[in-house]
């Protein structure tokens, strides 16, 4: 294609292909740092007008690539950032076969990983990414990528999407580290947030999962922690993930183990800095 | 014409040539655009290979042994259904390779499930389905009675559970198509699997490959079946030195044989099939279809698109004559 970007991120590298320069000039100084793929890439994203003579009436952005969804919505032209970063996404949900994915945050301390899952909204993006700036590696906000063989977590540590008011926590960061201000997309006003250099040098380091937490914010919250039981988390993460049923007997032996090795918590906040405190708790009485 | 596509074809055909590869991720793009990632990772297990393309094929392998697992269950869960009638169910194309165990089966991407049963059977088979679980995809009324007056098929249906689709078909071709194949024979001379399903005879098994590819349909997806139908031809053919003339006599039975034998010139075209040397003459079409099959590019896009434009239309020319289909389309587009 006329617009194309090669990029390594964890295990997994991306090509993605544009028929325009703009996205691919974002993307470029956004994953700035990042090592380009030394060989052959796993997926390839491609954006591309919607029909050919459409995009002189109203240039609008299909995401495409090794896989679709057949009924995707394209976004506008000036969402074209957004659009890779979905295509990426894409791409991982519907053809990652090598690891167990699953739609989590996940930080490392010490060659352990804490994995932060739940529901969209619940805050795991911003806490993982606030936690990668406060003492903990970032490994990713969106997939945390479970190795069927040995069961060690993976880093996937793409851009980190914030939203809404979001952003304004991470206000002290070099400006450089910062994508466009993306407005109007299916989620409100989006800013991506680059991983900070530490967490791009150790890109291929995996850590053993040593705690999952279900993080839930809500204004009104009280501090509080719950339990999880191992079978209820086990219910929870086939959620979770979006190729568990895919990989068939292996997806489920590797999702046991993890269930049965690492303990589970949920926990309810009212702000980022309660999220951390109560981490920090959990984390040191797990150890 | 696309190289990428064309050196797939050659890399499944030829293995060895794997080390002349200079960009994988297009390949590789290009192969899952046609559905053959899987076939492709099987054919070129033990290749040298760089390691992380070794690696994308172990996936691979891995990804399709799963997606086979599945089929064959569906099949089950259809022979379960149907098994009170005591009518012959025989599985067609992906299904029935992998059921069968023939090479064709290697790698293959599965997606629905395809059987054929008489067409007297219809009824039962209907509501037997209904009553497993099975419900309708489209509900409406004309692309029902649609299905039901002109096509070879019952319209789709999916299980509500299982979200798998199965395709009840009676014959291999919609009626309103030139061949009329004898679905009789094909379900006389069908040969028994263990555990109570069925499968084609082998001619007949290329002959239906062959008129799905040529007889109907816009050659979406071609490559693969092309792929088939070579896969087939050469077992077939290794095990019954009398194969050739069963297919000659067959097809024609059948009323297939030009597409037959366009499947198999193309196949011998692109990826080497054996074919008789009778076989083998200039066709003044073939250069067309061979193009249409290689319209793919090594992002995996679609091009040609007037070649492929021009194949839509023929579809719906081979599907139907003029006057019903200005018919057809006046309905679709009012709606």
């Amino acid at each position: 294609m006329r617009h194309q970007l090669r990029l390594q991120v964890g295990p997994v590298a991306f090509r993605i292909g544009s028929e325009w320069a703009r996205p691919i000039a974002q993307l470029r100084r956004l994953y700035a740092g990042y090592p380009e793929p030394e060989g052959a890439c796993d997926f390839t994203v491609r954006l591309e007008a919607e029909t050919p003579w459409w995009r002189f009436v109203r240039p609008s952005v299909a995401i495409r690539g090794d896989y679709v969804l057949p009924d995707a919505a394209p976004l506008p032209l000036v969402l074209g950032l957004l659009a890779a970063e979905m295509g990426m996404n894409l791409q991982m949900a519907l053809g990652q076969r090598r690891f167990l994915l699953l739609h989590a945050g996940a930080v490392e301390r010490d060659g352990r990983a804490l994995l932060l899952t739940g529901e969209s909204g619940a805050g795991k993006s911003t806490l993982s990414a606030l936690l990668g700036e406060r003492g903990w590696r970032f490994m990713g906000d969106e997939f945390a990528l479970l190795d069927l063989d040995d069961g060690r977590l993976h880093p996937f540590p793409r851009a980190v999407s914030l939203k809404n008011e979001a952003a304004e926590l991470f206000a002290g960061m070099a400006p450089d580290r910062f994508g466009p201000v993306l407005e109007g997309t299916p989620k409100g006003r989006i800013r991506h947030l680059r991983p900070n250099a530490a967490a791009i040098a150790a890109m291929a380091e995996p850590a053993v999962p040593a705690l999952i937490l279900f993080p839930r914010f809500g204004a009104g919250l009280a501090a509080a922690v719950r339990p999880v039981g191992a079978a209820e988390l086990f219910m929870r993460l086939t959620q979770a993930s979006t190729n568990y049923v895919a990989l068939g007997p292996r997806g489920f032996d590797s999702l046991l183990r993890l269930c049965r090795d690492t303990p589970a918590k949920a926990i309810d906040y009212a702000s980022s800095e309660e999220a951390v405190a109560l981490v920090e708790q959990l984390w040191e009485a797990g150890r | 014409m696309s190289a990428v596509a064309l050196q797939l074809t050659r890399l499944l055909s030829n293995p060895p040539t794997a080390p002349e590869v200079k960009d994988w991720t297009a390949i590789l793009s290009c192969a899952r655009a046609e559905s053959l990632a899987g076939t492709l990772a099987f054919r070129l297990q033990g290749q040298p290979l760089p390691v992380e393309v070794e690696r994308l094929m172990e996936d691979a392998r891995r990804a399709s042994l799963t997606v086979h697992t599945e089929a064959l269950w569906e099949a089950e869960m259809a022979r379960r259904a149907l098994a009170p009638f005591a009518i012959p169910v025989i599985l067609l194309k992906g299904t029935a390779y992998a059921a069968a165990g023939l090479d064709a089966a290697q790698g293959r991407s599965i997606g629905d499930l395809d059987i054929l049963v008489p067409r007297t059977a219809l009824p039962k088979v209907e509501q037997a389905l209904l009553a497993g679980g099975w419900e309708w995809v489209k509900e409406d009324a004309y692309d029902d009675a649609y299905y039901r007056q002109w096509m070879h098929e019952l319209p789709p249906l999916i299980h509500r559970a299982r979200d798998k689709m199965i395709d009840v078909h009676h014959t291999i071709l919609p009626l309103t198509a030139r061949p009329t194949p004898d679905a009789q024979a094909l379900i006389a001379d069908s040969i028994p699997l263990e555990g109570g399903l069925r499968i084609l005879a082998p001619a007949d098994m290329v002959i239906h490959a062959a008129a799905h590819l040529f007889a109907d349909g816009d050659l979406a997806g071609g490559l693969r079946n092309l792929w088939d139908i070579d896969r087939l031809l050469r077992q077939f053919a290794a095990a019954d030195a009398g194969f050739w003339q069963a297919l000659h006599a067959r097809a024609k039975r059948h009323t297939l044989l030009p597409a037959v034998h366009r499947a198999g010139r193309l196949a011998n075209d692109l990826y080497g099939t054996p074919v008789p040397e009778s076989w083998r003459v200039w066709d003044s079409a073939d250069p067309l279809f061979k193009a249409r099959l290689l319209a793919r590019d090594g992002w995996g896009r679609a091009t040609r698109r007037a070649l492929r434009f021009g194949f839509y239309v023929r579809s719906h020319a081979l599907r139907m004559p003029l006057p019903m289909l200005a018919r057809h389309l006046w309905t679709k587009a009012r709606r």
